[in-house]
Formats: C-alpha cells, sequence, structure tokens
C-alpha cells in the first residue's frame, strides 16, 4: 500500500506553503526597500540624509519664445536622434486662442511613477533627486513609458549612431550613446552638475528661461547668469507644477504669465 | 499489473451489451492518432512549420535591425505583440478552466473533451509566454527576470511573469495528472508494434509511470489530486489576466487606468479560451474521427457556456465606454471617440459585431445551433477579440499627454500616434497561431487524445441518460423527487452503449432504467432541436 497523505494533512500543508510564500515575499519587498506607503516624498529641504544638493528646474515661460534651442543643443551634446527629446517644447493654445510655448524636461518627480513599475529595478533615484535610467540593465519593457503622464520617456528603437570619445563614463549619469532596445530621457545632465557646469538646455536657452534650481542651498541660476533665490522665486510669481493631481510631485516648477492653464484641473478657474 | 488494477471484467450493460467491446472502441478511438499515420499528417505539420519559421525569420530580423521595424514608434510603444501576449495567454484560460469548472461541477458530458481542452491550454500557454520575447527591446537580458537582486516586487511585470510561470507549471500537472491513470493502456495497446516511435512512447509512458501501474487507492487519490489542482487552476487563472492588465491600468492614461481592466481582462480570456476550446475541438473531432464520442451536445453546451461570457463581456464593454464617454475629461472623451468614431472605428466594430452580438444571435436561434454554427460563432469570437485586444492596447498607447492636459477648454490639441502594420509582427502572430495545430498534431501522435479511464468511468449508461433527461424536459419538468435515482458508478460497470451505437438500437437503452426506474413504454425517440436523439414519453410538448 503506498503511503496515504490524507486530504486535511495535504491541505494543512498547502496553507503553511502559501502562508510561508507570503512571509518570504514581504521579506523580500522589505529587503528590496520598497515603500509600500509610497506617499512619502523626500523633504524638499532641510535634513535630507548625505545629499548636499536637491536638484530642481525653474521654466519661466514669460519668456520662452518657441525657438527650441534647449531640444537641440541637449540632442547634441548627447548624440540624440532627432525624434529623442529629452527637453522638447510643445506650441500651445491658452483659453484666449493666443499661442505660447512649454518646454518640457523630465519632472525629475519626488515619487516617480515609472520607478516601481520596472520589473529589473533599471530606474533608479539618486540621493540627488534624479530619476535616471541604467541602460545596461533595461529589459524594454516600455512599462515606464506607459506609466509617465509626462511623455518624457522615449524608446531606442535603433542603433545610435556612432560618437566620439565622451568625457564621463557611459553609465546612468551619462547615457551616452544610447543602447538599443532600451529605454531613454532626460538626466539633467547628472554627470556635468558635480563638476559646476549647467545642463545643456539651460545654458543653451538665449531667453534666460530655464532655471537650475538647488532646494538644499535654496538658490536657482539660468543661462544669462541670473541668479534668484529659489524659495522667493518661486512664492513671488506663483510657480506651478505640471499635472500635480497625479500626485508625482515634480521638481520642475513652471511660472506662468500668458494666462496659460498648466493643468487640466486648473480649466474651470 | 496487478490485481489492484482496474479490473477488466467483462459485466453486461442494460441492454446485454458487452462492456469490454464498448471499451475497445473507446480506446481504439483514443490510440488510432497514435498507432495511424494518416495521409494529411505531414503536409500539415510542414505546411504548419514553413509558417513557423517565417515567424522565426521575421523574429531574427527584428532583432537585428530593432523594434521600430514591428511599426512601434513611441507614440505607439505598446501593439502587436502586447495584444498578442494577452490574446494567446488568454486563450490557453480556455481549456484549463472549461475542464476544471466541469470536473469541479461533475459534469459528467466532459469525459471526452478534457484531454482536448487541457491540451489546448498546455499548447497556447507557453506560445503566449513566447511573446515576451518579440515584445522586449532587450531579449538578451531576459535572464534578469529570473535574478532575484534584480527583482522590482512592486512591477506589475514582474508578477506577471511569476503569475504566469506558476500557472504554466499548473497546467502542466493539470495535463499529466488524468494522462497517468491512461498510461498503462497506451504502453499495452503499443506493446506488439516496431518502430521509432512505438518505442519512444513506450519509453515515454514508463517515465511518467506506466509501469508502476494505478490501484484503486492510488486512483482514488490521483483523482483528489485533479480536483485540487482543478479548483487551484481557477484562482491562478485569474490572477495570471488581473496582473497582466494591471500591467496597463498603473498608467495615467486614458482607457488603460481603468477600474474595470482586471475583470474585462479574465472575462476576455474565459470568453476566447472557451472559443478556441470550440474550435480544436471540432478540428480534432473531424480529423481522428471522434464524432461517436463528441456529439453536437457538447458543441451546444460549449456554446452556451461562451455566449454566457460573451453577454458578460459586452455588457462591460457598455459599461466602460458608457461611463468614460459620460466623463467631461478630454483625455477619456477624446480616447472614446477614437474607439467609436475615429481612427480605431473598424476595429471596434468589427469586435462589436462579430465577437459581440453575432455570437449571441447564432446562440439563440435554434436554426443556428448546431456544430457548424457553434464552430462559426467559436472562431468568429477568437479573431474578432485578438482584434479587441488590438483595440485595447494601441489607442491609449498613442494618446498626447502632453497636450491633452494643457488643452484648454477640454479641446483636444495634441497629435495622436499611430500604429502601422508591417510584415515582421504579422508573420509572427501568424506563426505563433499555426503553432498551436502544429504543437497538438504533435502531441497527439504521443499521447492519447481520449481520456480512456475518466470515459470509461463517466461516460456511463446512467450518466448519459440524465444528461438526456435534462435536456430533453429541462430540469424544472420533473420534480426531484421524480428523478431517477444515480448510483456511483464504480470503475467497472464503464461504458456507454448508447453513445456509441448510431442506429436505432440505441433507443431502446433508453426504456430501462437501473433501480427498476421505468420510462412509460410509449415513449418516443425525438430530435430536440439541439442534435440530440433522446427518449421523450408522449404528451412532453416543447
Amino acid at each position: 500500500m503506498a503511503t496515504r497523505i490524507g486530504r486535511r494533512r495535504f491541505l494543512g500543508s498547502a496553507v503553511a506553503g502559501g502562508v510561508g510564500a507570503i512571509a518570504l515575499g514581504a521579506l523580500g519587498e522589505r529587503l528590496a526597500g520598497f515603500d509600500a506607503a509610497g506617499a512619502t516624498p523626500t523633504p524638499v529641504s532641510g535634513s535630507s540624509g548625505v545629499a548636499t544638493h536637491q536638484w530642481a528646474m525653474v521654466i519661466d515661460l514669460r519668456y520662452c519664445n518657441g525657438c527650441k534651442l534647449c531640444t537641440t543643443a541637449c540632442q547634441a551634446a548627447h548624440f540624440l536622434h532627432p525624434d529623442q527629446t529629452w527637453i522638447d517644447v510643445f506650441s500651445m493654445t491658452n483659453a484666449a486662442g493666443e499661442s505660447y510655448f512649454m518646454p518640457r524636461p523630465c519632472m525629475m518627480c519626488e515619487d516617480p511613477p515609472c520607478v516601481p513599475v520596472c520589473p529589473v529595478s533599471a530606474n533608479i533615484r539618486t540621493p540627488e533627486g534624479l530619476t535616471l535610467v541604467d541602460q545596461s540593465r533595461c529589459i524594454g519593457t516600455r512599462i515606464c513609458m506607459n506609466s509617465c503622464p509626462y511623455q518624457a520617456r522615449y524608446f531606442n528603437w535603433e542603433d545610435a549612431e556612432r560618437v566620439p570619445r565622451q568625457p564621463f563614463p557611459q553609465e546612468p549619469a551619462w547615457p551616452v550613446p544610447q543602447v538599443k532596445g532600451t529605454v531613454g530621457k532626460c538626466i539633467f545632465c547628472a554627470a556635468m552638475l558635480p563638476a559646476g557646469k549647467l545642463p545643456e538646455c539651460i545654458a543653451s536657452c538665449p531667453m534666460g528661461t530655464l532655471y537650475l534650481g538647488d532646494l538644499e542651498s535654496d538658490v536657482a541660476v539660468n543661462g544669462l547668469g541670473a541668479t534668484v533665490k529659489l524659495s522667493s522665486f518661486l512664492a513671488e510669481n506663483d510657480a506651478v507644477k505640471f499635472k500635480e493631481s497625479y500626485g508625482t510631485h515634480p521638481r520642475v516648477y513652471y511660472i506662468l504669465g500668458h494666462g496659460q492653464d498648466v493643468d487640466a484641473d486648473a480649466e474651470a478657474g | 499489473m496487478s490485481d489492484e488494477q482496474v479490473s477488466t471484467a467483462t459485466v453486461s450493460g442494460p441492454n446485454g451489451e458487452d462492456i469490454a467491446e464498448a471499451r475497445e472502441h473507446i480506446r481504439a478511438a483514443a490510440m488510432r492518432p497514435i498507432l495511424e499515420n494518416p495521409r494529411w499528417w505531414w503536409p500539415a505539420v510542414i505546411a504548419l512549420g514553413a509558417v513557423v519559421v517565417l515567424g522565426l525569420v521575421a523574429w531574427a530580423v527584428q532583432l537585428v535591425d530593432g523594434l521600430g521595424v514591428a511599426g512601434y514608434s513611441d507614440q505607439a510603444f505598446w501593439a502587436v505583440y502586447e495584444a498578442d501576449l494577452v490574446a494567446f495567454i488568454g486563450v490557453s484560460y480556455g481549456g484549463a478552466v472549461v475542464s476544471a469548472i466541469l470536473r469541479l461541477t461533475k459534469a459528467g458530458w466532459r469525459a471526452p473533451l478534457t484531454r482536448i481542452a487541457e491540451a489546448t491550454a498546455l499548447v497556447t500557454l507557453p506560445i503566449g509566454m513566447l511573446f515576451i520575447l518579440p515584445h522586449l527591446g532587450s531579449p538578451q537580458r531576459i535572464w534578469e527576470l529570473v535574478w532575484p537582486p534584480y527583482w522590482n516586487l512592486s512591477s506589475p511585470i514582474l508578477w506577471d511573469f511569476f503569475a504566469v510561470s506558476t500557472y504554466l507549471l499548473a497546467t502542466i500537472v493539470f495535463f499529466y495528472l488524468p494522462l497517468v491513470a491512461d498510461l498503462q493502456v497506451a504502453a499495452d495497446r503499443l506493446a506488439g508494434e516496431q518502430g521509432l516511435r512505438a518505442r519512444f512512447c513506450r519509453t515515454l509512458y514508463r517515465v511518467l509511470g506506466a509501469d508502476r501501474g494505478v490501484t484503486t487507492s492510488q486512483r482514488r487519490l490521483l483523482e483528489g489530486s485533479i480536483g485540487l489542482v482543478a479548483i487551484m487552476v481557477i484562482p491562478m487563472a485569474v490572477s495570471v489576466h488581473s496582473v497582466l492588465s494591471f500591467a496597463f491600468a498603473s498608467s495615467s492614461r486614458a482607457g488603460y487606468l481603468e477600474t474595470i481592466f482586471p475583470v474585462y481582462f479574465v472575462v476576455a480570456a474565459l470568453y476566447s479560451g472557451i472559443a478556441l476550446v470550440v474550435v480544436t475541438i471540432a478540428a480534432f473531432r473531424r480529423l481522428f474521427h471522434l464524432e461517436a464520442f463528441i456529439h453536437p451536445r457538447h458543441f451546444v453546451r460549449l456554446g452556451f457556456i461562451m455566449a454566457a461570457f460573451g453577454a458578460v463581456y459586452l455588457y462591460l464593454t457598455f459599461t466602460e465606454y458608457l461611463i468614460d464617454g459620460y466623463s467631461g475629461t478630454s483625455g477619456l472623451a477624446a480616447w472614446v471617440r477614437q474607439d467609436l468614431t475615429g481612427r480605431y472605428w473598424i476595429p471596434f466594430w468589427i469586435y462589436f459585431v462579430a465577437a459581440g452580438v453575432l455570437p449571441l444571435v447564432i446562440m439563440a436561434l435554434r436554426q443556428t445551433r448546431t456544430i457548424g454554427g457553434v464552430v462559426t460563432a467559436s472562431g468568429l469570437v477568437v479573431a474578432a477579440l485578438w482584434v479587441k485586444r488590438l483595440v485595447i492596447v494601441v489607442p491609449p498607447a498613442t494618446e498626447p499627454l502632453v497636450h491633452s492636459s494643457l488643452a484648454s477648454g477640454g479641446v483636444l490639441a495634441g497629435n495622436w500616434g499611430s500604429y502601422h502594420f508591417t510584415w515582421v509582427p504579422i508573420s509572427i502572430t501568424l506563426a505563433a497561431t499555426a503553432a498551436i495545430p502544429l504543437l497538438l498534431l504533435v502531441l497527439f501522435r504521443f499521447v492519447p487524445v481520449l481520456p480512456i479511464a475518466e470515459m470509461e468511468e463517466l461516460e456511463s449508461y446512467e450518466e448519459e441518460l440524465s444528461e438526456a433527461i435534462e435536456i430533453t424536459a429541462g430540469p424544472e419538468r420533473l420534480r426531484p423527487a421524480e428523478r431517477p435515482y444515480r448510483p456511483l458508478v464504480p470503475p467497472t460497470s464503464a461504458c456507454t452503449p448508447v453513445a456509441l451505437s448510431s442506429d436505432g438500437s440505441a433507443q431502446s437503452g433508453f426504456r430501462q432504467l437501473p433501480g427498476g426506474h421505468r420510462w412509460p413504454d410509449s415513449g418516443q425517440a425525438a430530435n430536440d432541436g439541439l442534435g440530440v436523439q433522446s427518449p421523450r414519453p408522449d404528451g412532453w410538448a416543447r
């Protein structure tokens, strides 16, 4: 007679196994550092650990003339395909029927929707608050392109052109050349910032529209050399964030001036 | 072989038919595809294989030239492969769940269908999983999905991978367990055969457990296990399709961010899955001459189950578009317009007609409720639900996100992206489609196409009769007290003289019930419109 496994015993082991699996999963989650609550953005200023900078950007729409020099300078510096726009300039129409321009870099969200959806953890959020893509790990599921509400991500559909020797190693902070079959996006020129250089788009903007800000030292500078106190600059000009209602807490601030509504939710107002 | 093995003692049926003869009939039919080599087999396999090879060539081209050759772009970043992934994993659900549900509800008529249904699940699921490869931009790094240090446990795609892998394991087990009881019979059948394949089959059966035999207590254990796996398969499949839908829904895009999505995906999977099972069963019934076992009523019943899911799916679709269309949000309204009257109106209304309305009409009308009608409806459902998956996947991926939210007054100012088919995804999709019959043809060269042991137990005289009563009269016509007592059928009293004989002599089998219950002698056979020859006492008007 074969050994009989009673139904009760079998079910008991099955339940025990299931509980064990859940416990293991919870443990793994803890180890992976996944913040289940997900609603705790890093403090904007003050004590935020080791990082000495918390990068942000201010876009003063009053001065943008739609020349797209930021886009072309960025593409030239990073050897991007013309379709690959780390910073894109959209031509918009406001409620009065007047046109205006809106540059859109990566919003460097404090609670980025793209990071938790990647199956292989190829999206990184640095201590300085920059969201970067590890193109040596990305498997190209494109689910981050799906989750990004700002359409700030694109895919490398084919091989990048050959690039000359680069000043930085090919890493998430300087993904040049782009890797075929992976997702790419704006990096705020992360590799150049420690050297004290402004991102290409900001440096190339002839109108001084774009400011690089540091929430830690509360300063922002634009490509024309204007330096402002970040917090009061934002407060005085009623700065807004793009699609705030998604709870992504972008670190890119827009200053309006043409009667634009940046968010669909603002339509009523 | 031990004495405990299922007895082969001959027992006379109610009409004196020889049970052994009927059993022989089942076994011969189940083993025929293994023993005989029909003329069409090699041409069919070569033709289907050629289509599969074309698909592999297309994939090779895509590997070299990048995903762009498949018509993808940044504003159509998900399209055919994702629709294929959903559709093929979806159809695999049908086979497993048809079998599981019918097992759990102890539907006796399921017996001749389960092997083909489970085999359909077994071959379609790996094909669906393989669509991960063309879907990925960097398939050479797919190993990262099984490399725990890289896991991101909050990712729906990672859980997709876990869920589908677990489900694959369950599907294999669910195919294997009922097969165990058949192995010895199959091995005995092949005993005298020479040739490479017969030898291979014998080895295969031995490895799978034929020589160990199946004792009565083991048989009970086996049945318990099958029941347990049947219970587990259902929530597992639900989780697979729910998690699959989360990959789309974890988004801010109108048309993806839908609370209805998990339910929507599960129901669509069941709907298309049952349809594919019907098509497969019809094909193999014809190819392997199983008409004596698989009857029109099998198709009609599966057709009813399919129609039920079709109605639910139609309802869910209606709900989704109604409520999203009501919302004044510019993104949602634009998306609804795109689907119903805009760029995607043709595929949407193809779904609506071919998989929404027509199957219900076909199943509702008695004239069309035939094998041909049910199979036509099922074919329409399988094809049109693939189209529906395209309508689900493509439009939201082409949505202009920046413009739609910035434009004032709800007017959509931005440009929608577009997806254009190229030969690459078409070839790969056709290859996957051809791989289903190809793998099934190959599979049934090695395993019996009918579940022999199950049929011998379930295709019993009593089961057949009570089913016939319910179909003819409807349960309400016969009050519980009047229903014939149905004893538990021991394996030895197996077989179905009624089902086997197609001539009039079978009718007499319905007169005498076990337990001495008698029909009125005036009972006469009538076709009830479902294609079922069944007895009906006088005065039972329809």
